[in-house]
């Protein structure tokens, strides 16, 4: 809130959370996952069409600090969903398994609403560095 | 250096009220089932924190990764 000096890869991140609806923090990239639990979680997550953002983490020591100095949360990966830290892989498997992050996702069926077609809708995965 | 199961149990236990730890792992990667009464009422973001605090920042370094299990038991 008041932080005395503005830091660019603080509000990268914050801003990364906010504009994009699902948004996944991992090691390496949807394509090319460095770790067994961004790679399951990625998995998840293509499993259900919903398309997300992600960022790698790893070219940059300072995205994973200043995102856990946000989240609170010392582990990757981490699911931001409409701006709240959902969890990283334990809680999306199992959510996942409970129908759970169906909802979370807002793809549960009786909402009488889609509001996006996933084909419309898929924007590239972002990267942070573009932003920087 | 390297953490063992034991060592998260007792610290598990010793940290969060109540608490009951099963911890397994090969002293990089453990995954921990933990059942306390503290859990109650809480999210299951918020339960995972509790554990995770325990270890402040030796989570992703000294322990590689910590995989959790967490469910709320009864207050007795």
């Amino acid at each position: 809130m008041s932080e005395p000096t503005s830091n660019p890869m603080q509000e990268a991140i914050h801003t990364a959370i906010a504009e994009n609806p699902v948004i996944l923090f991992m090691k390496g990239t949807p394509d090319a996952p460095a770790c067994g639990f961004s790679a399951r979680t990625v998995s998840v997550l293509q499993s259900l069409d919903r398309p997300f953002a992600a960022v790698d983490i790893l070219p940059d020591p300072r995205i994973r600090e200043e995102l856990s100095a946000l989240s609170g949360w010392p582990t990757i990966p981490q699911l931001f969903v409409d701006g709240e830290l959902i969890g990283g892989c334990d809680i999306v498997m199992e959510m996942y398994q409970s129908g759970e992050l169906h909802s979370a996702l807002g793809l549960d069926a009786g909402t009488g609403e889609s509001p996006a077609d996933p084909d419309a809708d898929s924007a590239p995965p972002l990267s942070i560095e573009n932003r920087l | 250096m390297s953490a063992t199961p034991e060592e998260l149990k007792s610290r598990i236990e010793a940290g969060i009220s109540g608490a009951q730890a099963e911890v397994t792992g090969d002293g990089h990667h453990f995954q921990a089932i933990v059942r306390a009464p503290g859990f109650a009422g809480l999210t299951r973001i918020a339960q995972h924190k509790m554990v995770y605090d325990v270890f402040g920042t030796e989570v992703g370094d000294r322990i590689h990764a910590l995989s959790i299990k967490t469910t709320a038991t009864e207050n007795s």
